[in-house]
């Protein structure tokens, strides 16, 4: 067997040590009648060598951001990871260890998600950071519930230019909680402000925000944390890590509660997950905060040294009143982030944020260049952007890129109806001129193919 | 205070009645028996005044490093007054629980629930029982 | 060996100008960035980052790794958390270029390979469970169970039916009764009797036509077969009530019995645990869940199907509960428990189980005479010793036997867990440890026992830190670094 060390003379000792004649006693209590009886109808064993060729040929058949040409985005972003970040976190030490349970053997885990913490409250400007949540979409919808409880009010304000599937997972979780989910929209590319206004009450727990929103515009934060706060509500801000480079952080935009997707900081797409869930917020609210949190203190030595604190939040202790259900954290990822954002640096993530910046408004004045293309929305844009096709075939122009090696965008119909002439397209600092240049081309490669067609 | 003057639940929390301006008036606080099992206090969560209270109901919390214990109301009424300071010196609560450790003040409106209360004798033979 | 001047906190390493990764300029023409981004959302300067050289960010985080236990360099029997051996070849396999760099939103036509993989993974966990209908989207164990709660809660909604209950037992774990609250339902608690499995008659007393779901973790977290779950999925079901299976503990019955067939109608894995998933210093995990064909249509969207020979991610299904997590779901877990189940075929699982369950039941009776295993002479895949004795007789907890095993270089069993037995000791083997080291564990723990109860309360001994201050911590929150 693969990973088991007993011998059939092993076995043999220690059944004899147990008093037991046969493994199969040891089941006994299991009554028969609930016994499988035939063996499960799974493939048969694979080795080592058959198991790598049988991936391997499964991988063949997918076609990976290193093989097509990746402008695709919508929460999940293919940035480049250093050398580093995978070196590191591949240590048997971090990805082979577990929650520290023992906090005298488990010091490196415990300061790697204390100086995470403080990375994330340097990056967001916030006061306080947990140790991660599940991802940012789990985030969003912990972050609603963290102001329903801080403000005891159950309505939660959130905007058509949040991620579609972070809104459908707070509908989800709303569906069977006494709390109103409220979406404003957002007909030029961002939230319209005097909508947005209007459905702020009394009973609004938080408005929940995106900086830059799904489309990729730049909201217009302040004005909306204003709006809150004057309606004694919150405001949550799901921001993009990489951008705050040269975008003002949250916490100086007037957010209390900051949640991001943080896959961006070091961690593959791996086609959605694992990824990595960013909270934090202010000082006022962290014992509402759901998830670990490790702390500094000093041992009987005076040593200093940390702990996972502030556990009475948790469900390990109060059950059913706990701040949340979560249990796991994402720690193997809040690893990657913390040696992303260390070996990058200030000045490292003010230039990836500096060349998604120019390389996405390079991209549009590319794109745009063939009349039939056009900017959906004319709002400042960060790495991402929404083109419309006026022919409206936007499937067929996807298509035709993607036979030319491009992954050229996400259409959005599939969320949005009245913008199913339109596709979102990202840039992030990988994307280089000559492939940008490609995109335009084959765009209007596609534009002129169907032209043809059509004619 | 003298603990010989006050009255407990039975869930650890004393209360002592007095009149003011024609009204009575009950401070309410936690014993030395309860602080003590509770051992190590890092936190404590309290009311607002003008929250209304009710007798046997959950009023704050207070917690240890890794339990969370309820704190129930002996008497019904509104708060009127919170040890705002208490949170952060619990310390107060181990050396002075009779006195500067009060945690609420309770303006009575209904005194059937002190029926229910012990005298400090039979609160130490229920604390000899538990121990 | 631990170098002390890299480990101080990685702020307290930095200094202004120093740099590991660095970006070319831009190779499209620049424009300012005011003409870009309006002022009110420009940063007047990047976060105040540490600056550091790759030389440094090397040397400090491999230090601190070197300040871990983990599953590659000690044995660790912690109790309910399955550390078995993580397969180095599960790790290179996920990290290839055609899995790790697929973006979530590429087309169906793009990842044919893996929506293969994660169709016959569904399958496959189909049939360990026998339960037919399955969701790879929960993000982990306790996700599952609260995404299971809500097919529950919808599938009772579209039965016309209100049952406000969920019944969970003492012994269960914390997640249990949250994520029953957080599905809108109000948690109530089964007694357990005095052999540790669930009292019937107090199942009985609360049991009615209020009640949604009963959740039970069988083998329970006591490490017993609850040989009653027949009896109490019946009756349960005689009331219109839906069984939950907590699967945490499935690593004692892979092929052996199927919770679908023990009356289960819904249960979550964890791959992490049960297929050998790394468990990532605290995640990611993953929490697929699987349910009874009429429970099906409720389970979140999308599901992976096959038509006409192709895969494909499937939205139309009108009885969803919706999405519970971004995207498809944590696909990086669930291929390693794909290669994990591949590796080891319908054999090789169920020798898996039998040596889980032969080592925890010799390990057990090697402790017994000396640290009492109250709930029974033999256990599943583990089991639950108490030193409340000790406790009494010498003033040695089951936190001071604990921390003196990592002196001894073990990770220490999950102490204080289930919360039914006083100075409770949980101890989990798993299949991938030699009889070698579980001798060696239980001669360990005989010595400890043996020890003068001053030395215990003062250990560990020879840990990077001795045992901090938890009072403090948590009295005077400091939760990140400061400088001064």
């Amino acid at each position: 067997m693969p990973y088991t060390f007993n011998t059939p003379e092993d076995q043999q000792a220690m059944l004899d040590a147990i008093g037991a004649a046969s493994i199969e006693e040891l089941f006994a209590p299991i009554p028969s009648s609930l016994r499988l009886k035939r063996p499960l109808d799974i493939p048969a064993a694979m080795g080592e060598l058959e198991l790598t060729q049988h991936i391997q040929t499964l991988a063949a058949k997918n076609e990976h951001a290193g093989q097509k040409i990746c402008f695709l985005g919508g929460g999940s972003y293919d940035h480049f990871v250093p050398a580093v970040v995978d070196a590191i976190a591949s240590r048997g030490e971090f990805y082979t260890s577990y929650t520290p349970y023992q906090p005298e053997v488990s010091q490196g885990n415990l300061q790697v998600t204390f100086e995470y913490q403080t990375l994330i409250c340097q990056l967001t400007g916030m006061d306080v950071s947990n140790a991660s949540l599940y991802d940012g979409g789990s985030a969003a919808v912990e972050a609603a519930l963290l102001c329903m409880s801080v403000t005891k009010r159950s309505r939660v304000v959130t905007t058509a230019s949040v991620h579609p599937e972070y809104r459908q997972i707070i509908e989800t979780y709303f569906t069977h909680l006494n709390a109103e989910l409220v979406t404003v929209g957002s007909p030029d590319g961002v939230v319209s402000v005097e909508e947005l206004a209007n459905a702020v009450d009394d009973n609004t727990a938080c408005v929940l925000l995106q900086q830059p929103n799904f489309f990729g515009c730049v909201e217009e934060a302040e004005r909306v944390a204003r709006i809150a706060h004057d309606r004694g509500a919150l405001l949550v801000v799901s921001c993009d890590p990489i951008s705050l480079g040269v975008m003002k952080r949250p916490g100086d935009a007037g957010a209390d509660v900051v949640v991001a997707e943080g896959q961006s900081l070091g961690t593959p797409m791996q086609y959605g997950g694992p990824y990595l869930g960013i909270m934090a917020c202010r000082e006022q609210f962290v014992r509402r905060m759901p998830g670990r949190i490790a702390g500094q203190t000093v041992d009987r030595r005076g040593t200093r040294c940390w702990v996972l604190t502030l556990q009475t939040r948790e469900q390990h202790i109060r059950r059913e009143k706990a701040t949340s259900n979560i249990c796991t954290n994402q720690g193997l990822f809040a690893l990657r982030a913390a040696i992303y954002l260390s070996a990058l640096g200030p000045q490292g993530l003010r230039e990836v944020s500096e060349l998604c910046l120019q390389k996405a408004h390079y991209a549009i004045e590319q794109i745009v260049a063939d009349d039939r293309f056009e900017l959906a929305f004319p709002q400042p844009v960060f790495k991402e952007f929404v083109i419309r096709d006026t022919k409206g075939k936007v499937a067929e122009v996807l298509a035709e890129c993607h036979e030319l090696g491009i992954l050229a965008g996400i259409p959005l119909a599939k969320w949005y109806p009245d913008l199913a002439d339109c596709f979102l397209v990202t840039v992030t600092e990988k994307r280089t001129k000559h492939e940008i240049d490609q995109l335009a081309d084959s765009l209007t490669r596609a534009s002129v193919t169907d032209s043809v067609v059509s004619v | 205070m003298n603990p010989d003057e006050l009255l407990f639940a039975e869930t650890h929390e004393w209360a002592k009645v007095v009149d003011e301006d024609g009204a009575k008036v009950a401070t309410v606080g936690i014993s030395a028996f309860a602080v003590e099992q509770l051992t190590d206090l890092v936190y404590m969560e309290l009311p607002s005044v003008g929250t209304a209270v009710e007798a046997g109901r959950e009023f704050g919390e207070v917690e240890s490093v890794k339990a969370v214990s309820p704190l129930y109301s002996p008497v019904t009424g509104e708060i009127i007054a919170v040890n705002t300071s208490l949170p952060d010196s619990l310390e107060t609560l181990n050396a002075d629980p009779y006195n500067a450790g009060w945690i609420i003040k309770v303006k009575l409106t209904n005194e059937s629930s002190l029926a229910k209360l012990l005298d400090y004798a039979a609160y130490q033979k229920q604390c000899a029982e538990e121990g | 060996m631990r170098n002390t001047r890299a480990t101080q906190p990685i702020f307290e390493l930095s200094k202004p100008g120093r740099r590991a990764t660095r970006f070319p300029r831009p190779d499209v023409p620049a424009r300012p960035i005011e003409d870009l981004l309006p002022e009110h959302c420009r940063a007047a300067a990047p976060p105040p980052l540490p600056e550091l050289t790759e030389p440094d960010v090397v040397r400090h985080f491999t230090n601190l790794s070197t300040l871990n236990m983990s599953v590659d360099t000690h044995f660790y029997p912690l109790g309910s958390c399955t550390m078995k051996h993580n397969p180095k070849r599960n790790e290179r396999l996920a990290n290839l270029p055609g899995i790790a760099d697929l973006h979530p939103y590429q087309p169906d036509e793009t990842v044919q390979g893996l929506l293969q993989l994660l169709y016959e993974l569904q399958d496959m966990f189909a049939e360990i469970s026998g339960l037919p209908a399955v969701s790879l989207q929960p993000a982990a164990g306790a996700h599952g169970e609260l995404t299971a709660l809500m097919v529950a809660a919808a599938y009772f909604d579209d039965l016309g039916e209100k049952r406000t209950k969920v019944l969970v037992p003492d012994s269960a774990h914390g997640t249990n009764p949250a994520s029953a609250r957080m599905a809108g339902f109000d948690a109530v608690t089964i007694k357990s009797d005095p052999r540790g499995l669930v009292d019937l008659d107090d199942l009985r007393s609360k049991l009615d036509e209020q009640v949604g779901v009963f959740m039970i973790t069988n083998p329970s977290t006591l490490g017993i077969f609850d040989d009653q779950v027949a009896e109490i999925a019946d009756r349960v079901h005689k009331e219109g009530g839906l069984i939950y299976l907590d699967g945490a503990n499935m690593n004692a019955i892979l092929g052996i019995a199927r919770p679908g067939d023990f009356g289960a109608d819904m249960m979550h894995y964890n791959p992490h645990k049960t297929f050998s998933g790394p468990h990532g210093g605290g995640g990611p995990g993953a929490g697929p869940i699987c349910v009874t064909d009429k429970l099906g249509p409720y389970l979140p969207s999308p599901v992976v199907c096959q038509r006409d020979g192709r895969f494909a991610l499937d939205y139309e299904r009108a009885k969803s509960i919706g999405r519970v997590r971004a995207f498809f779901g944590n696909v990086g877990v669930l291929v390693r428990a794909y290669c994990y189940i591949r590796t080891h075929g319908p054999d090789g699982l169920r020798r898996a189980s039998e040596n889980a369950v032969l080592n925890a039941n010799y390990l057990l009776s090697r402790v017994k005479h000396f640290l009492p295993v109250p709930h029974g002479e033999r256990c599943m895949h583990e089991f639950v010793a108490t030193a409340s004795e000790l406790k009494k007789t010498k003033g040695i907890s089951a936190m001071d036997i604990a921390k003196r095993l990592l002196d001894f270089g073990y990770h220490a069993p999950t102490v204080y867990f289930p919360l039914t037995v006083s100075e409770s000791m949980m101890i989990e083997p798993t299949e991938s440890e030699s009889k070698e080291t579980l001798d060696a564990f239980a001669e360990a723990l005989f010595r400890i026992t043996d020890e003068a109860a001053d030395l215990l309360h003062e250990a560990p001994h020879t840990t990077p830190i001795s045992r901090p201050n938890e009072v403090q911590a948590a009295r005077n929150p400091v939760l990140k670094w400061t400088s001064c």
